[in-house]
């Protein structure tokens, strides 16, 4: 490294950390906007987060996991089953409003059992219990509709994933709405310290009376929460609760997460960023398309930037100053 | 005079804007035994550091055995003979003492088939010619502390090393094996290897050393022989001022009223039957040889660890305590005997590890929290850049400092510190002395378990000395001796 003041450098390498993946979303907007007249118009802008919409809820509740240093697997699966069970509650006669917030509890419960698991059970690492979850749910998703799908849902329900106010996608007021809760709970209140305190050593978190399972046990809860709130999207926009809905989304949300500057090891990761993250799939692969580039191309494009996300993270880390 | 095996010649470092060395000199003679002093910050880790070519200098010269040797780097280190047993053990634990040992130079002919019963056998080699004939083949993991070192000595043997750098290596070790540690020492040095030893013990100094130098602020102090030297100048020399008494005056006599009391706490296999009970304002000393038992005592205590079975006693009430959050609400605190795994989240702001355990309501009062913390960081003297700066950037001083401000914060009354003046310098080894005087007479009561035996001897008004797992005597102040307390902590009888 070449001598450079050590206020300038932390300074540097602090706007990065913060803004990296804001500056990362702007500069790929610019060359989108030269490349394609069709990028830069509200319409397609309103596109690009309409479709991030499921990915950016799901990757909300897995950085909560995430900051805590751990991993939520069966995020895709919950969505699925989630999907499924509103879907058939609508088909028997619920009303629209009872099959949301159905689809809300298949979430949050199978999330809080996610963390019972892990806690309770002392597995090792999250991965087995919601590994065990994401086959869980998935079978129970198919089992339940034999593999087909549940069409034509009622249109109240379906306005939460396609409906519009004023203009505004309900996907996208719902992915803002999300995003302020989980903003000011994770930095205005204690359980959400707590997360951050978790991940970054639990065990002193613990010896600092943080209720360290119970937290945890939030953390899966709150994920699997919006593994439901993603099925209501998604099965509202598809007009069908499909068992197979979410399949992959998982590895989306970690991969939005983690673009989003968050730690893999825990304690650092905030919704801004996360939200960036998930726009900056959504946009990568808006723009290939607009650019005529194949969907199998785009999945190439978005595993490099997922690496090159962490690379830059990690250059940044080495070149901070001091110890 | 004999030539040096190792010159450093006015060698600079600053990183960023900071100095850490400013022209230091320093040299290491053949078969001497080194002690490299000073407080937190002074630059022994950065001369080290570059002496072993992890780091490179700004400005001056390296010469081993009278040539220079310019652009060192690690590896050319190892092959000129410079090893490094680091504070943090470096092996796998997986492997066994002679993997370890040869770990990256397996003895191997034709390669790369390891000839395993070669490395066994000079792996048994080695570890004889340093007095302790274990089985090479046992997993590290099984290893003491102590004899993890002895590998890592072993290992630098192995590599033909003629010096041998040892970072605070009695940090985690019992006086026991400490004694142990010097042994080895003095079998490297009648073997004509050098040895520069890093200590914050002066005692040990005086037991091990040849000579020493201070290092204070990046600048070279002093060099001299341990016998020019005696403790207090050497203290004088480190922190700059006349060696004030480092431990305060003894704290006022405690009230008649019990905080705490134990009875019967077991923990299969780590500690049985233990009872005992602390007043206000007293200070009780728990002594003892490292894995007597006293760290996972003062964890089950706190209910971070599960005990077995025994009663508890809180201000003369009956407790139950399941976790550490029970044993907060009572008005405990524990003080973990390693900062860095258990005491702090160390890439969390400093302001979040000061007022983790006290500010618990559901909405987070920044203000009142940062008051707070600004306060308490006056009040403990706690340097740090800010209190957003995470943790990690603080010195181990100031680290423990902080540990310390989050149980005043929380106004704590029932304090168990493990190990509190571990691994930190002289001054601040002082304040800590000073402030848990000063909790005693503000009606505290202190369990304090050191390996440090003046440290127990100097603050305890009665110590308890444990012996695996059990409490082997307890001894009121007055005749509290060394030799009373490690009779008791080996075993034998008061």
């Amino acid at each position: 490294m070449t001598a450079m003041p050590a206020w300038l450098a932390r300074a540097a390498s602090e706007a990065l950390r913060r803004f990296g993946p804001v500056l990362a979303l702007l500069l790929m907007a610019a060359a989108l906007s030269l490349l394609s007249e069709h990028f830069l118009t509200l319409d397609n802008l309103l596109n690009v987060f309409r479709q991030s919409a499921v990915n950016a809820l799901l990757a909300l509740g897995q950085l909560t996991v995430i900051i805590t240093a751990g991993i939520d697997l069966s995020v895709g699966s919950l969505l699925g089953l989630s999907c499924v069970l509103a879907a058939m509650a609508l088909k028997a006669g619920v009303p629209s409003a009872a099959a949301v917030l159905l689809a809300l509890a298949t979430g949050a419960v199978l999330g809080a059992l996610n963390g019972i698991l892990f806690t309770k059970l002392r597995l090792p690492h999250p991965f087995i219990p919601t590994l065990g979850m994401m086959n869980v749910a998935r079978g129970l998703a198919l089992v339940l509709t034999g593999g087909f799908p549940i069409s034509e849902l009622p249109s109240p329900f379906r306005f939460w994933g396609a409906g519009a106010v004023a203009g505004i996608p309900m996907p996208v007021i719902v992915v803002l709405f999300f995003c302020v809760l989980f903003h000011l709970f994770l930095t205005r209140t204690t359980p959400g310290r707590d997360l951050y305190a978790i991940g970054g050593n639990r065990q002193a978190a613990l010896l600092c009376g943080v209720p360290v399972d119970r937290r945890l046990i939030l953390a899966y809860s709150l994920s699997g929460l919006m593994a439901g709130a993603g099925a209501v999207i998604l099965a509202g926009r598809m007009n069908s609760g499909f068992p197979l809905a979410g399949v992959g989304a998982e590895l989306d949300s970690i991969a939005a997460v983690i673009i989003g500057g968050a730690s893999f090891f825990g304690g650092v990761g905030t919704v801004l960023g996360t939200l960036v993250g998930a726009l900056i799939m959504g946009v990568l692969r808006n723009g290939l398309n607009l650019l005529n580039v194949s969907a199998y191309w785009q999945t190439v494009v978005i595993g490099a930037v997922i690496v090159a996300a962490v690379w830059v993270d990690v250059v940044r880390q080495r070149a901070a100053p001091g110890r | 005079m004999t030539a040096p095996l190792l010159e450093l010649r006015d060698i600079r470092k600053s990183f960023g804007g900071v100095t850490a060395l400013d022209g230091v000199s320093f040299q290491v003679l053949p078969g001497e035994v080194h002690a490299l002093v000073g407080e937190n910050g002074a630059g022994k880790s950065t001369l080290m550091n570059i002496a072993s070519g992890v780091l490179q200098p700004d400005s001056g010269s390296i010469l081993w055995d009278g040539q220079p040797a310019p652009d060192l780097d690690p590896r050319k280190a190892r092959q000129l003979g410079i090893a490094f047993a680091h504070q943090e053990l470096a092996l796998v634990p997986q492997l066994s003492i002679a993997e370890n040992i040869y770990l990256g130079r397996h003895p191997t002919t034709p390669k790369p088939v390891v000839q395993w019963r070669v490395m066994l056998e000079r792996a048994r080699q080695l570890l004889a010619e340093l007095g302790r004939p274990l089985d090479p083949s046992l997993p590290v993991s099984r290893l003491s502390v102590g004899e993890q070192q002895l590998v890592e000595i072993a290992r630098a043997l192995a590599f033909h090393a003629r010096l041998v750098i040892m970072d605070e290596p009695t940090a985690a070790l019992s006086e026991h094996e400490v004694a142990r540690l010097f042994e080895v020492i003095a079998r490297l040095k009648h073997r004509g290897v050098s040895v520069i030893y890093i200590t914050h013990r002066l005692k040990e100094i005086y037991q091990t050393a040849d000579r020493v130098t201070v290092l204070r602020d990046g600048r070279h102090v002093i060099t001299a022989s341990v016998c020019e030297l005696p403790h207090d100048t050497l203290i004088r020399h480190m922190v700059g001022r006349a060696a004030q008494d480092q431990l305060p005056p003894l704290a006022p006599p405690p009230s008649p009223t019990t905080a705490l009391r134990v009875e019967n706490f077991t923990a299969r296999g780590r500690f049985h039957d233990v009872s005992f009970s602390v007043r206000r304002g007293e200070i009780l000393g728990l002594a003892g040889l490292v894995g007597a038992g006293r760290t996972d005592l003062l964890e089950a205590l706190f209910g971070a660890a599960p005990a077995d079975s025994g009663r508890l006693w809180i201000h003369e009430r009956p407790a139950r305590i399941r976790s550490p959050l029970d044993a907060i609400r009572l008005g405990m605190a524990l003080v973990p005997d390693d900062r860095k795994a258990k005491g702090l989240i160390l890439g969390a702001p400093l302001i979040w590890n000061v007022v983790l355990p006290s500010h618990r309501r559901f909405l987070i009062r920044s203000a009142e929290e940062r008051s707070q913390t600004e306060s308490i960081a006056r009040e403990l003297r706690i340097r740090a850049a800010g209190f957003d700066q995470p943790t990690s950037s603080l010195s181990g001083g100031n680290q423990q400092k902080v540990v310390l401000a989050r149980w005043l914060l929380a106004r704590a009354s029932i304090f168990l510190m493990d190990e509190p003046t571990r691994g930190i310098d002289v001054g601040a080894k002082a304040e800590v002395y000073e402030l848990i005087r000063r909790l005693a007479s503000g009606g505290a009561a202190i369990v304090l378990v050191s390996s440090e035996l003046e440290e127990i001897l100097g603050l305890a008004h009665r110590i308890l000395v444990m012996h695996r797992g059990r409490v082997a005597g307890e001894l009121p102040r007055e005749q509290a001796t060394e030799e009373a307390v490690m009779r008791l902590a080996t075993g034998g009888v008061a």
